[in-house]
């Protein structure tokens, strides 16, 4: 789905949602009574340190305004841009801080949900759609940490192997199906549904901690993850 | 749940407090950080919680999936610790690994414990890419959640794989950061950049370019870390305790200062293309000097010119 067409099916009522630079932002009317905070990077774009900071401007400001309203965080990115100039200005802080002040939100009474309905990679992933306390994605979304060719030379192995062996499992290979599996993703939406429907369906939900290790186990993609964070954890108190 | 592992032995203490931080492993550098004999490990190698992913792929494992994670004191206060090993797989955090340190900082925001990680990785291991792209997601929810409880989470930078990808986001939700010379914090690793974008982007071979942009030095002038050290292990201890003397505090303030810390690096640096001419701009007389001064005189000219992040991270 184009982002036009997600945003009419996403609000009815109406939205004031602009694009500048590859962000968006602005506010959509799911209904009578619900406003929603918008903001998102679209167009494949690769968030740098501009981007980062805008974004995490934007949205410290919503999570700043007394009366939490959810925010949505619609999500087509490429990776983190990487160049030699978003190195030296610390990039690593700027999308660090994007992923905590969407957790700011989160703390302070906003919903925050992120909708992937394009792509995402690596740092960019982790700091926009991952950093959300819920994702949820539209098929044809294509989430990864690293595309085949790339690891193809990092692991020394064809991408004919690699395919070969990600028909196995769902635990390094890009693309939604193989993110679902892992826990990164808490539904896939219906594009055939009204999106507006889908979205008020998760917001009469209430909000969780943390469940994708657990998803993860269920689903069949970590098996192990939750039971050794358990672990640990209970280690940790029991030795005090 | 099975019982609480044995405290891993030690050998005892070479008392060489010069010995190099960045040579050691991690087992190396956690006997050295903490008192002696205060450390206990959990889930250690004796119960060979290994990667359940690698095998695929032919690659050996490790017992302890690459870290170590378990508690001990700082000059007598409890901390929890979790030390990566940059010689197994380049530190790289996969589904076992990850899941480690998420259940140590879930304990310690439970326990209102500070937790201290030595950093040593590339980011995400890529045989497990989607297992280790999640664990980094779910540590960085379980370090925020630790810090707005009140826990001090630190983070030592000076491993030899450096602290990449997915872990140097990590690291940017640290309470506070301690750096040595030899660390390295940034996203896009120099091969990556270069692979991408070309060699005239960025060239991985040239080691100076690489410690001018994302070393150490770097970091510490423009506000990235916090504290620099010698890269010995005696430092970094002592390193640890400064940091942990710095507030714990994650709230919409201490973001709407990293915000306005973070647009005012970009509006005073944002057009320069080298660490030099940052350095430069910062008030530093000879900035190509700045790679090769000793700790002292880096520490003279950064103290006073050095844009600093007094608690805005």
């Amino acid at each position: 789905m184009l982002p036009a067409e997600i945003l009419t099916s996403l609000f009815p009522a109406g939205h004031q949602v602009t694009e500048e630079g590859g962000l968006l932002a602005g506010t959509g009317r799911l209904d009578g009574q619900t406003t929603v905070d918008v903001v998102g990077i679209t167009g494949k774009t690769y968030p740098g340190v501009d981007e980062a900071l805008t974004l995490a401007g934007r949205i410290l400001d919503i999570a700043a305004r007394p009366a939490p309203a959810p925010l949505l965080f619609l999500v087509d990115s490429g990776s983190q841009r990487m160049s030699r100039r978003d190195e030296l200005m610390g990039l690593s802080e700027t999308l660090a801080h994007l992923a905590k002040a969407l957790w700011q939100a989160e703390r302070a009474g906003h919903r925050t949900i992120g909708l992937l309905y394009g792509g995402s990679a690596a740092g960019a992933f982790i700091a926009t759609a991952l950093a959300c306390g819920e994702l949820v994605a539209l098929p044809g979304a294509w989430p990864e940490v690293m595309d085949l060719p790339s690891m193809a030379r990092v692991t020394k192995l064809s991408v004919d192997v690699l395919k070969e062996k990600a028909a196995t499992t769902p635990v390094f290979a890009p693309g939604l199906d193989n993110l679902f599996a892992t826990g990164a993703i808490a539904e896939i939406w219906d594009p055939a549904q009204p999106l507006s429907d889908q979205l008020k369906a998760v917001l009469a939900r209430p909000a969780t901690g943390d469940e994708r290790a657990r998803w993860g186990l269920d689903r069949g993609g970590r098996q192990k993850a939750a039971a050794i964070a358990r672990e640990v954890e209970q280690l940790a108190l029991a030795h005090g | 749940m099975t019982s609480p592992t044995a405290a891993a032995p030690h050998a005892p203490l070479p008392a060489d407090p010069h010995r190099s931080w960045y040579e050691e492993s991690a087992r190396g550098r956690l006997s050295h950080l903490l008192d002696a004999g205060s450390f206990s490990e959990f889930l250690g190698p004796q119960r060979r919680e290994l990667s359940p992913h690698l095998a695929l792929f032919n690659l050996p494992r490790q017992f302890d999936d690459g870290i170590v994670v378990g508690a001990g004191a700082l000059a007598g206060k409890p901390v929890l610790v979790a030390a990566q090993e940059g010689r197994f797989m380049g530190g790289a955090i996969g589904e076992v690994h990850g899941a480690k340190l998420t259940g140590l900082l879930h304990a310690a925001r439970q326990m209102k414990r500070d937790v201290v990680i030595l950093f040593d990785t590339g980011g995400v291991r890529l045989q497990e890419a989607n297992a280790g792209e999640l664990a980094i997601s779910e540590i960085i929810r379980a370090t925020v959640q630790a810090r707005a409880a009140g826990v001090r989470v630190v983070g030592l930078l000076g491993g030899r794989a450096g602290c990449y990808g997915g872990g140097s986001l990590i690291a940017g939700c640290c309470s506070a950061l301690v750096i040595s010379e030899q660390g390295r914090l940034s996203v896009s690793g120099p091969e990556v950049i270069e692979t991408n974008k070309g060699v005239e982007e960025f060239d991985s071979k040239d080691r100076a370019l690489v410690w001018r942009t994302m070393g150490g030095k770097h970091r510490y002038l423009i506000g990235g870390v916090d504290l620099f050290v010698a890269d010995t292990v005696a430092a970094f201890r002592a390193g640890a305790l400064a940091a942990l003397d710095r507030p714990p505090t994650l709230d919409q303030a201490v973001l709407a200062a990293e915000q306005a810390r973070l647009e005012r690096r970009l509006a005073r640096f944002g057009d320069t293309a080298d660490g030099t001419e940052v350095w430069a701009r910062l008030g530093v007389n000879q900035p190509t000097d700045v790679p090769d001064m000793d700790l002292d005189d880096f520490l003279t000219i950064a103290n006073r010119q050095r844009e600093g992040a007094d608690a805005a991270r």
